[in-house]
């Protein structure tokens, strides 16, 4: 069975998901990646303000393609998540509710996730002109200098993901 | 033979037209073997991955947009015939002209940054390009082409193993690379095997083998053997789909060898998306 998923999350939501939960996910998701999430992160590490709030968001790490005329935005498919698990603590401890990736995360990540009640979905990797079809806009909200790896805010509609590791730290990502 | 000339802007022309076909539609080999990979695959998690996979490729094609997100650093072998001439510009300048328009005109991201530990600055054209370039007898200019995404590049690995290592040794080395990058790269993945030769002739065969069709063996039975073992045995790891669990971990294995120094047999393990984009261009 599909869940079908209001975002922004509530608790209440997070803690009914388990890992293997296929979900179709409606709403609001900022994104970010590698270059955004260093910048996050050191502004967290100094104290200052972030450009976006990031309290109760679920980020989507994925760096678009450009948008063809008349579409909404380019293929979007989700990177590598490991990459984001020096930053992603910090940015939980912050509010952050629930990330959107591919592949393992660290267990530091994943104790993290458990202490502030997170909830990690996965994307289908390299499936990104499908997975497009379900984000209906696209606007900057922070560090357009950086291009694709700026942080964008999606407007999704149904968009396919499956809960991979719940925020009581089950996977069911198969790993070695 | 006479000197042929060939006009910079053909060049440019025919490489801008291999990287935005290469980024829209995936090869026959591709398609087929996920087809394949579908029917065979007995995870529901992993047949539905499979299903999806398939759709975006009808998708990409139909719409020609990109495959993935991540259309890659653009790579090119080129065997650049002796008999020819370069008019109005350089070969380099041509090339590296052909990736510019493709990743602008084509809508295809732009990926690269100018250096690697410092700026890290995005060049905004995915230029450059990496360019492997041999002289061969002819008046022709043939490239093989790729488009190699990082969330698979990075779980590559090359190890100097040694001669007493043998067949064992080369199975292991590239059994623990899979293994290493389990759900991370994109699976099913397909793997480019290089043995022999010195550090980076290892490499460079590794990624000629990542282009080269999955639906064709190694020349010499003996590799050709090794790469069905190879394939057989990285699909029982059960990774599967997405990382999701399943039987289809890897699509092909494919084995480049060349000839080595007596103390070494270096093996490099270069790991391919499902989306493993090649094509060719003569001109």
């Amino acid at each position: 069975m599909i869940k079908k998923i209001k975002l922004p999350l509530t608790d209440d939501v997070i803690k009914d998901l388990r890992a293997g939960d296929s979900v179709l996910l409606s709403g609001s998701v900022i994104t970010g990646r590698d270059a955004a999430h260093k910048r996050l992160y050191e502004l967290i590490e100094k104290g200052e303000p972030l450009p976006v709030n990031i309290e109760g968001e679920v980020i989507y790490y994925v760096g678009p393609a450009p948008a063809k005329p008349g579409h909404a935005v380019g293929p979007a498919g989700p990177t590598s998540s490991y990459r984001m698990d020096k930053y992603t603590p910090a940015l939980l401890d912050r509010g952050l509710k629930g990330m959107i990736g591919k592949g393992a995360r660290s267990q530091e990540v994943i104790d993290s996730m458990v202490k502030n009640g997170v909830v990690y979905f996965a994307a289908i990797g390299g499936a990104a002109a499908l997975i497009s079809k379900s984000i209906k806009s696209s606007e900057i909200l922070a560090y357009e200098d950086l291009g694709t790896e700026a942080i964008y805010r999606f407007e999704v509609e149904d968009f396919p993901a499956i809960v991979v590791i719940d925020s009581f730290g089950k996977s069911v990502l198969v790993t070695s | 033979m006479n000197i042929r000339q060939i006009n910079a802007a053909e060049i440019t022309s025919a490489v801008k037209k291999l990287f935005m076909d290469m980024n829209y539609h995936i090869g026959k080999d591709i398609l087929c073997a996920l087809e394949t990979a579908k029917e065979n695959e007995t995870s529901p998690i992993g047949k539905n991955v499979l299903d999806q996979l398939l759709e975006n490729h009808r998708i990409a094609s139909s719409e020609e947009v990109p495959i993935c997100q991540d259309t890659g650093m653009a790579i090119l072998f080129v065997e650049y015939g002796d008999h020819v001439v370069i008019e109005n510009g350089t070969f380099e300048d041509a090339v590296q002209e052909g990736v510019r328009q493709a990743y602008i005109d084509g809508y295809l991201r732009k990926s690269v940054v100018s250096d690697p530990v410092f700026e890290r600055v995005n060049t905004k054209d995915n230029t450059p390009a990496v360019i492997y370039t041999t002289i061969v007898s002819g008046d022709k200019i043939k490239i093989l082409g790729g488009c190699k995404g990082f969330g698979s590049e990075n779980m590559s690995s090359i190890k100097m193993l040694t001669p007493s290592a043998g067949i064992e040794g080369v199975k292991k080395f590239i059994m623990d690379v899979v293994k290493y990058a389990g759900p991370n790269p994109c699976p099913p993945i397909v793997v480019g095997v290089g043995i022999g030769g010195t550090f980076e002739k290892a490499a460079m065969l590794a990624k000629k083998a990542t282009l080269r069709p999955i639906d064709t063996h190694n020349p010499d039975s003996r590799y050709a053997q090794l790469e069905d073992e190879l394939l057989d045995e990285i699909n029982k790891t059960g990774f599967g789909p997405a990382g999701l669990g399943g039987k289809t971990t890897a699509l092909g294995v494919n084995i480049e060898t060349y000839p080595t120094h007596i103390a070494g047999m270096p093996v490099a393990v270069n790991i391919c998306c499902h989306a493993a984009r090649h094509g060719e261009t003569e001109i």
